[in-house]
């Protein structure tokens, strides 16, 4: 929460101090959350809808994340719930490749996924930021494990193609170089009385004081090659024990090649909130979360129906579908309300009775394109000869970044790294390839970062999802324009039918995008159905 | 039209420019891209992912990408012009990543192959007179 005028401290923390003695550390907690401290994103608990009227039929389509909660939310408060999902599988997006799976694109190329036992690539979601306090919440009720994921590794790799001589270099090098050059030049505008206008003789101080101690910078301000900076950045020769322990300081980085590289963009990248740790992943795969919904709601869910048509009346709502499980035949299913959860890329266009303006807001989202490489090598060579342990590197070649197992360290055997992840410009480039294409080129710029990967190659599989049959993209992509126009319509209920999924939210393409949506779609649902005659 | 569309041009050339990352995307950095030169470059590059290297589009569960082949669509070029401007449904907009004659290149691409043989040319100029002014929003 920003807070342009700061309220009296003392009597803040004065009044939280009273509540945490008095109520207890979960008082407390509630009274910051309330407060605006240690709130996550907009979760504010499970609905707890109840006093559904009897025989009232909800009609759920899509059994993604969105779609499950809803019919376990709406089970829950009395309904009578039906789930129609496409797929021959519930969890949508959700969803991890093991060896053995099958994955058929449009246009037809097929791979069969050959990882060893317990391998696995998430190529949809893959982590889970500690603040999505949705999908967490669900994650504890219906028993799914989870793990730390680790984003931030400082012995990752950061690599430009036209810097460093094209090689990669240590994120901790780099990290500290940028930090160690930049307080330096702050430290020296102020020596040499550049800043004495703008700031006041205390605050100087104060400020060169932090540069010194945040960046490692010597005592006359300098941030130079010794014991201070390698002890930031690594040394030559490493601490050792004994005779010959003692270590040798490293070379920096030539400042201006620091600035010029842009390699800062990967330390911020980690400061963006959908970053920080701590991260999250589920033990043995991302579709553990899907796997785990799905538990709860299995007897509602019927998979292989392609929906053609969701019309509605006064009286409820009729929904056509094919079933493809049975040579196509076409059914017809009615209910007094429907949760809508299919992405829009493929609901605008379908024949869909609602309003203009949703008609017109379902057109309005176009979708991402994005591509994930799933590798698997002979062995971890990133830790047995790198001590990469989790973590990503990243680099200015299309592929982006290539991010290692966070699960499984020090294993020996086949290990799977996710070998590339794309969006925008580079993903539809990809997308256009064969699987086997993809790959290649996966192997190729991989290798600028990791030599041994060739010779420690065994296999891969590509994910495009503008190839999805069922996405027809990856996630949701609003404009300023698009929202203020249309977003407030995509949400309302339009007489007997709601729209819920990542698309919904303001937490586009995560997780907890499509948690939100569907909690708030289906309490004012049930708002609505208990107000309706 | 706000710095993020004239960044995404920029990309063309070559140059690592910072951008609004996805949610949940590889990074807030785009890397260098393939070169869009001519008119099958572009297609093999941006266009292809969904409407397929033979232009025929693809069908997925109830909902397609369209066929460039023998659309009737593509009699007047405006039209592709305008999709590839202002994005159609699931299909996002082009307008921050192909410069005029990159969006001339690739309608009149696509209007001379997959059977089609239209003889007039987009160009340049009627595209510039086309762009949308659109604000990605910042994630």
């Amino acid at each position: 929460m920003t807070n342009a005028l700061q309220p009296p401290a003392a009597t803040r923390r004065q009044m939280l101090t009273r509540i945490g003695i008095l109520g207890g550390s979960a008082a407390l907690y509630q009274a910051m959350t309330s407060l605006g401290h240690a709130a996550g994103t907009d979760f504010r608990g499970a609905p707890a809808l109840t006093g559904a009227k009897r025989g009232t039929r909800v009609l759920v389509l899509g059994a993604g994340l969105a779609g499950m909660l809803a019919a376990y939310e709406l089970r829950k408060a009395g309904y009578q719930v039906r789930i129609l999902e496409f797929q021959n599988r519930s969890g949508g997006r959700n969803i991890s490749l093991r060896g053995g799976d099958t994955l058929t694109e449009l246009g037809g190329a097929t791979q069969k996924v050959q990882f060893a036992p317990g391998n696995y690539i998430n190529p949809g979601p893959w982590r889970i930021p500690y603040h999505h306090q949705g999908l967490l919440h669900y994650c504890r009720e219906f028993g799914v494990e989870l793990e730390p994921f680790v984003e931030l590794n400082h012995n990752s790799w950061l690599h430009s193609s036209t810097n460093f001589g094209g090689k990669p270099v240590r994120y901790r090098d780099y990290a500290a170089d940028f930090m160690g050059f930049t307080a330096e030049l702050l430290s020296k505008s102020i020596d040499q009385h550049k800043l004495d206008e703008a700031v006041s003789a205390d605050e100087r101080a104060h400020v060169a004081a932090a540069m010194r101690g945040w960046a490692g910078l010597d005592a006359d301000g300098a941030y130079r090659k010794g014991v201070t900076s390698s002890l930031r950045r690594g040394f030559a020769k490493p601490q050792g024990g004994g005779v010959d322990g003692a270590p040798i300081p490293s070379d920096l980085f030539a400042r201006d090649e620091v600035m010029r590289s842009g390699l800062w963009q990967w330390l911020a990248f980690h400061e963006r909130l959908d970053m920080q740790t701590t991260m999250f992943q589920p033990v043995g795969g991302m579709d553990q979360v899907g796997k785990g919904f799905t538990r709860q709601v299995h007897d509602l869910i019927t998979l292989n129906c392609k929906v053609s048509s969701i019309h509605q009346d006064d009286h409820g709502v009729q929904v056509t579908y094919n079933d493809m499980a049975n040579g196509g035949a076409v059914r017809q299913e009615s209910a007094d309300y429907c949760v809508c959860t299919i992405p829009l890329s493929v609901l605008s266009q379908l024949d869909i009775q609602v309003s203009g303006p949703l008609k017109a807001a379902i057109a309005a989202v176009p979708y991402a394109s994005s591509v994930k490489l799933g590798m698997e090598f002979n062995r971890r060579f990133w830790e047995e000869d790198d001590q990469i342990y989790g973590g990503i590197s990243f680099t200015d070649q299309p592929i982006s970044q290539i991010s290692y197992p966070s699960h499984g360290y020090f294993s020996r055997g086949p290990a799977v790294l996710l070998g590339g992840y794309m969006f925008g410009p580079a993903a539809y480039d990809f997308a256009g390839m064969t699987p086997a294409e993809r790959i290649e080129h996966g192997l190729a710029q991989g290798s600028v970062i990791h030599p041994n990967y060739r010779k420690e190659f065994r296999g891969g599989v590509a994910v495009s999802w503008s190839r999805m049959p069922w996405t027809l993209g990856c996630c949701s992509m609003w404009t300023e324009q698009s929202r203020k126009m249309h977003y407030k319509t995509l949400c309302a209920v339009d007489n007997r039918i709601v729209l819920a999924g990542e698309h919904a939210s303001y937490i586009g393409c995560w997780q907890e995008g499509a948690i939100l949506s569907s909690l708030d779609a289906i309490t004012r649902l049930h708002k609505r159905a208990l107000g309706a005659a | 039209m706000r710095p993020a569309i004239l960044l995404l041009a920029g990309l063309v050339a070559g140059t690592t420019l910072a951008t609004q990352a996805r949610a949940d995307s590889a990074s807030a950095v785009v890397g260098h891209l393939q070169p869009l030169t001519d008119g099958a470059s572009i297609y093999q590059h941006v266009c292809q992912g969904c409407h397929m290297p033979d232009g025929r589009g693809a069908m997925g569960s109830g909902a397609r990408f369209p066929a460039l082949a023998g659309n009737a669509k593509l009699v007047s070029a405006d039209y592709p012009a305008y999709v590839i401007l202002n994005g159609f449904g699931g299909m996002p907009s082009f307008a921050g990543l192909l410069t005029d004659k990159q969006v001339a290149d690739v309608v009149n691409y696509v209007r001379t192959h997959f059977g089609n043989h239209y003889t007039d040319a987009l160009k340049p100029a009627d595209v510039a007179a086309q762009r949308p002014a659109i604000t990605p929003e910042e994630e």
